[in-house]
């Protein structure tokens, strides 16, 4: 049962990775953006922290890990935009005709965005080397484990959204837009919260991002066995089942 | 193939309840070719939805392929093919790769899906389409990849929803040619919808015709216009000669309607045979001192059927 859900997964990613495949150009500029980001906020930051003590250490070892996990909620929260072309077109539906399982619908679509990420990671890792970024490789891939359960739940909300906004394209959108962007900045991925006023704070502890971040932060500094990985693990697969709970209930009720 | 119990579904979009399927009662056997025809709205689709297992029915049950299809929609799935209204096709794939992973999806080994992808490829008109791109084709190679996706895995019965839609009568009739075609290699049971008069009449051996949700008619297309239709004749007479020919063809056949006509007034009678009947109704009506000024023998189309079961005429809605 579970290895044909496995297989159904490894199918679905496979038919969504084939646009990457087919077209390896147009990965280019999702490589281009992180290096952008780390280039031109980067620099803004140590000269921010002078001595570097907001960011005990270097900025880039604080800094980088909060880029990659931009970029995975950059990825993933879009695994709806294309979901939303393709119930649009047809494709969808043509799909859901077929024997595949519903939750591999899903995976499959949030692994894909995921993908990239992989690559992502690794030249914005490469990069930073030189600049002073110590990397710590098993760390890194436990912390791109966690960041790939997140990442499933990210995007299975995503999933859910598109359907939940099939009539109305925009609605998509501006959902996305307007929760990504507090998330983000309230996660303290961009800038530390911790001068910030006490009710962003409050905010950031109701954040799940808030517990990925600082867990990443935690992994990509050389630490394993600490809480703060823990709770990141915690955050994440509460996400995953939360967002596989809520997806696959609105294939099961939506009436696309 | 398919047996159906008084399968309902009710839409709510808003505080509106849209009775979209009032109950339908529908066998239909190994090997059948059977279309639903009506006009738009009239519960097609919504039909179509609930024996492919994409739409669970409000009430009712339905056994498509020997299961039900609320118990075990995967094994419904499993064992049908389903070409629906829209492009099945992703937009921004290769016709190939959208083909081999339908087959994978199916649960297919690469090597089946391969031979059975090439062999749909060549019998469908597609060769030579294989690294191009599904945006970039014309509506008849999208609609015949779409019967490809349906067909990767050799169902035995085949939903189509509105295959012919919006193509010209040349590509509607090679698609045809096609789906007939590899019905007679495969004898798929094939369950079509649409509400285009002419494609039920000469495709489909059997015609369903829906309305409201309903089934309100059930049999072979001649059949139909036999029974609930009939040939009509119809002649144009002057003004001043119209009562004496009603009261002749009143003789013949049931009551005359009559219109106005730009040559007169038009008299038209149910009669069987209408081409038979016509010489002797003429000479009748010349021994009576009525001039003919014109004649016509009508055969009926399914619009008449459609016409006389409900009182409207499919063709108003297009
Ligand atoms: N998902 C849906 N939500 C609400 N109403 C629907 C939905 N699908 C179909 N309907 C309504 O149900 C009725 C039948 O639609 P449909 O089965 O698509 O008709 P057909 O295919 O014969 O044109 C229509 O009134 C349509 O508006
Ligand atoms: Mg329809």
């Amino acid at each position: 049962m579970s290895m044909a859900i496995a297989l159904d997964v490894r199918n679905v990613w496979w038919r969504e990775t084939l646009t990457i495949v087919r077209d390896p150009f147009s990965l280019i500029f999702s490589l281009l953006q992180p290096l952008v980001f780390l280039g031109l906020f980067g620099p803004l930051l140590s000269g921010l922290a002078g001595n570097g003590e907001l960011f005990g250490g270097s900025s880039l070892q604080w800094f980088l890990p909060g880029v990659v996990v931009m970029i995975t909620m950059f990825g993933t929260s879009m695994t709806g935009a294309n979901l939303q072309f393709e119930i649009m077109t047809g494709a969808f539906e043509r799909m859901l005709a077929t024997p595949l399982s519903r939750t591999s619908l899903m995976v499959g679509r949030a692994l894909k965005e995921l993908t990239p990420l992989v690559v992502q990671a690794l030249i914005v890792t490469l990069v930073a080397i030189p600049f002073g970024f110590v990397l710590y490789p098993l760390h890194v891939l436990v912390g791109l484990l966690m960041l790939g359960i997140f990442g499933v739940g990210v995007g299975a909300l995503s999933y859910a959204l598109a359907i939940a906004a099939r009539k109305t394209e925009w609605i998509f959108w501006a959902v996305q837009q307007s929760l990504l962007f507090p998330l983000l900045i309230l996660s303290g991925m961009m800038l530390p919260l911790e001068t910030g006023p006490g009710w962003m704070q409050v905010a950031s502890k109701v954040n799940p991002l808030t517990y990925i971040v600082d867990a990443e932060r935690v992994l990509f500094s050389g630490t394993l066995a600490s809480p703060t990985v823990a709770w990141g693990f915690v955050a994440a697969v509460v996400t995953a089942a939360v967002g596989l709970f809520v997806g696959i209930r609105s294939i099961r009720t939506a009436t696309i | 193939m398919i047996h159906t119990d008084a399968l309902a579904r009710t839409f709510t979009v808003g505080k509106e309840r849209v009775e979209a399927v009032r109950g339908i009662d529908l066998d239909v056997a190994e090997g059948e070719l059977v279309a639903f025809l009506g006009p738009n709205g009239a519960g097609k689709s919504t039909t179509l939805r609930m024996l492919t297992s994409l739409l669970p029915p409000t009430s009712g049950t339905a056994q498509v392929a020997g299961i039900d299809v609320v118990a075990e929609p995967a094994e419904v799935r499993r064992r049908i093919g389903y070409i629906g209204q829209k492009d099945g096709a992703g937009h921004n794939y290769r016709v190939w790769d959208e083909l081999l992973m339908q087959g994978r999806f199916y649960g297919m080994s690469k090597a089946d899906a391969v031979a059975s992808g090439s062999e749909l490829l060549a019998s469908l008109d597609l060769e030579g389409l294989r690294t191009r791109k599904v945006s970039s084709l014309s509506g008849g190679q999208k609609r015949r990849l779409d019967i490809a996706l349906g067909l990767i895995h050799k169902p035995g019965l085949l939903f189509l929803d509105e295959p012919s839609t919006g193509m010209d009568p040349q590509n509607r009739a090679n698609l045809w040619e096609h789906i007939l075609r590899i019905r007679e290699e495969r004898g798929t049971t094939i369950l079509l919808t649409t509400h285009y008069l002419d494609e039920a009449d000469q495709m489909a051996e059997r015609v369903v015709i829906v309305d409201h949700g309903r089934i309100i008619a059930d049999d072979t297309a001649d059949a139909l216009k036999r029974k609930q239709a009939g040939d009509r004749l119809t002649v144009v007479v002057r003004p001043d000669q119209a009562d004496t020919a009603q009261t002749l063809l009143a003789t013949e056949g049931a009551e005359p309607a009559s219109r106005p006509d730009a040559d007169g007034v038009a008299l038209s009678v149910r009669v069987e045979a209408a081409s038979h009947a016509m010489p002797g109704v003429l000479e009748r009506l010349r021994a009576a001192g009525v001039d003919v000024v014109a004649a016509s023998a009508h055969r009926p189309t399914l619009d008449d059927v459609f016409l006389n079961l409900t009182g409207r005429s499919l063709r108003e809605g297009e």
